[in-house]
């Protein structure tokens, strides 16, 4: 006769020991520099060597330097705040037309009939073809860049917004019919939650493109932000200042990234999502 | 009385699912559905349970009329179906938005521990076995305390030892307020452990082939000679309604009750 007995299964992170744990948490965002570290050194050390005057690609203690008189005169924080403006207002428009939009067309199928096609084709137009027309219509000033960006930001959004609907499981809307729930409530109560994973990758997809297109916005004539900085050096020959620009680009990138992901992670914890960081591989 | 009049389904791309079927299932009665695939089991459920219109026919629930998701019909599907984003109590809870956040709590308690789940409300549905998230799929249909209860091949995802167990304690549940239960199921063995009557359909196009009373006691066992000679003669009758060529009784009754064993 066999006997089987009910043994409590704990998940590997309980079991691992808290140091471990902490190690992990230290270790895994090192990880991630290592390569933009490494990279940085090993040029830095052939500048010195002499392998390279570094005129044209200046060493990183350079740019760092160049980064830090920026930030001493003040002129960085000013650059940033204009372009964190830019963006933010760009990113703030695009999602919200983005999501209403996507969610009208992925919710009602005669809307999408309706709005998708013409939302798809202007989708395949060429960002930078709506500079002349963008300072035509609204000036060279804020509006045209903000508009800009925001028009980069939308198609992701729309687009997530849309299939993450379109794609969310019939069996679980059955679930709501059978609890008789009203649109609202579908909407609320299926649908939000359900397409909430879709949602925040789209986020993320347009954020990123809302920088890409705050650098295109910036070449527009402007006297502030870290696009003119660009333009700046390169107009004055100055190879450290766009350097610095790009990595102030990246570091800006990388943390607004960062905070949509660090906000939206108490709403998926629901998530049996496949994680290779948790040792699959 | 849920009584289901020549009901009817023909689906856009012209599959007829269900002809004239006919039959009523009186309050408290548990009546087990089973045929071959594409005997329209799952469309006459799905019907009941409002979720796909009939095409003709009439089906009512105490003389009202059911055409969409109705409070009295809960139904339990062949795959758990919790909500990911929600706890298992919130699971448990779903269908109880219009009551008081006390009520709720109590009830979701109480289910929860009739499924024997108490110590699992607060985990996700991901961290549970597929028993365990069957177990409060059942607490969700029936928390909201439904007349009818339709279930959809409920159990055939699981293993033999969970199977049996989830029987037994559908069962018991059924017990404490003895809605009516409409069960589809391939299962023979589950139909004559829990039906007080089989139904028996006939496939392409979905028709009630044959009805049989289940009178033995419970609870059942499923060792004895008795369960044995009824599960044979269920068996029969499914091959006979798998045979095209044997003839159709619902052209000589269409209610299906002169063929009652």
């Amino acid at each position: 006769m066999t006997m089987t007995l009910d043994t409590p299964v704990e998940s590997t992170q309980s079991l691992a020991p808290p140091s471990a744990a902490r190690w992990r948490r230290w270790t895994r965002p090192a990880l991630g520099l290592l390569l933009p570290l490494t990279a940085a050194v090993a040029w830095e050390w052939a500048v010195a060597a002499g392998w390279s005057n570094g005129r044209l690609v200046p060493p990183p203690s350079t740019v760092i330097s160049t980064i830090d008189e920026l930030a001493r005169s003040g002129e960085l924080f000013r650059h940033m705040a204009t372009t964190l403006e830019r963006v933010g207002a760009g990113f703030a428009l695009g999602v919200a037309a983005g999501t209403v939009l996507g969610a009208i067309s992925g919710y009602w199928g005669l809307a999408r009939q309706l709005l998708d096609p013409t939302i798809q084709a202007l989708r395949a137009i060429p960002s930078i073809a709506w500079v002349p027309l963008f300072i035509l219509w609204l000036g060279i000033f804020e509006l045209s860049k903000v508009a800009l960006i925001a028009v980069g930001v939308f198609f992701p959004i729309y687009l997530g917004v849309m299939g993450a609907i379109l794609s969310v499981d019939r069996k679980i809307v059955e679930v709501g019919r059978t609890f008789r729930l009203s649109g609202p409530a579908m909407i609320r109560r299926i649908l939000l939650p359900a397409v909430l994973p879709a949602y925040v990758v789209s986020l993320r997809v347009g954020l990123g493109l809302g920088w890409m297109f705050v650098v295109a916005a910036e070449f527009m004539g402007a006297s502030e932000g870290l696009g003119y900085l660009l333009i700046d050096g390169q107009q004055l020959g100055k190879p450290a200042q766009i350097l610095a620009a790009i990595v102030i680009f990246a570091i800006l990138g990388k943390t607004t990234d960062w905070l949509i992901e660090i906000a939206a992670m108490p709403f998926l914890r629901w998530q049996d999502a496949f994680a290779p960081s948790r040792g699959a591989f | 009385m849920l009584v289901l009049d020549r009901v009817g389904k023909t689906y856009p791309n012209g599959v007829n699912a269900l002809e004239r079927f006919s039959t009523e299932i009186r309050l408290g009665e548990i009546v087990a559905v089973i045929g071959g695939s594409g005997c329209g089991k799952s469309t006459l459920l799905r019907a009941i349970a409002g979720l796909d219109r009939a095409s003709y026919g009439a089906i009512t629930l105490d003389g009202e009329a059911l055409t969409a998701p109705h409070p009295k019909v809960g139904i339990i599907f062949q795959e758990p179906r919790l909500l990911p984003w929600l706890s298992v109590a919130d699971n448990i809870g779903f269908g109880l938005s219009d009551v008081s956040a006390t009520e709720r709590r109590e009830r979701v308690a109480a289910a929860l521990a009739k499924v024997g789940l108490s110590d699992k409300a607060k985990a996700w549905p991901r961290e549970l076995s597929g028993g365990q998230a069957q177990r409060v799929a059942i607490a969700r249909a029936l928390v909201v305390r439904p007349e009818v209860l339709l279930l959809d091949e409920p159990f055939s995802a699981l293993d033999a030892f969970t199977r049996r167990d989830l029987q037994d304690h559908l069962l018991d549940l059924w017990s404490e307020t003895r809605p009516t239960l409409v069960l589809v199921t391939h299962d023979v063995d589950e139909a004559v452990v829990l039906a007080d009557r089989v139904v028996v359909m006939r496939p392409r196009p979905g028709r009630l082939f044959e009805q049989a009373e289940i009178s033995l006691a419970r609870p059942r066992d499923r060792n004895s000679e008795l369960f044995e000679t009824t599960k044979r003669r269920i068996l029969t009758a499914l091959d006979r309604s798998l045979d095209q060529a044997a003839p159709d009784p619902t052209a000589a009754a269409e209610t299906g009750d002169a063929l009652w064993w």
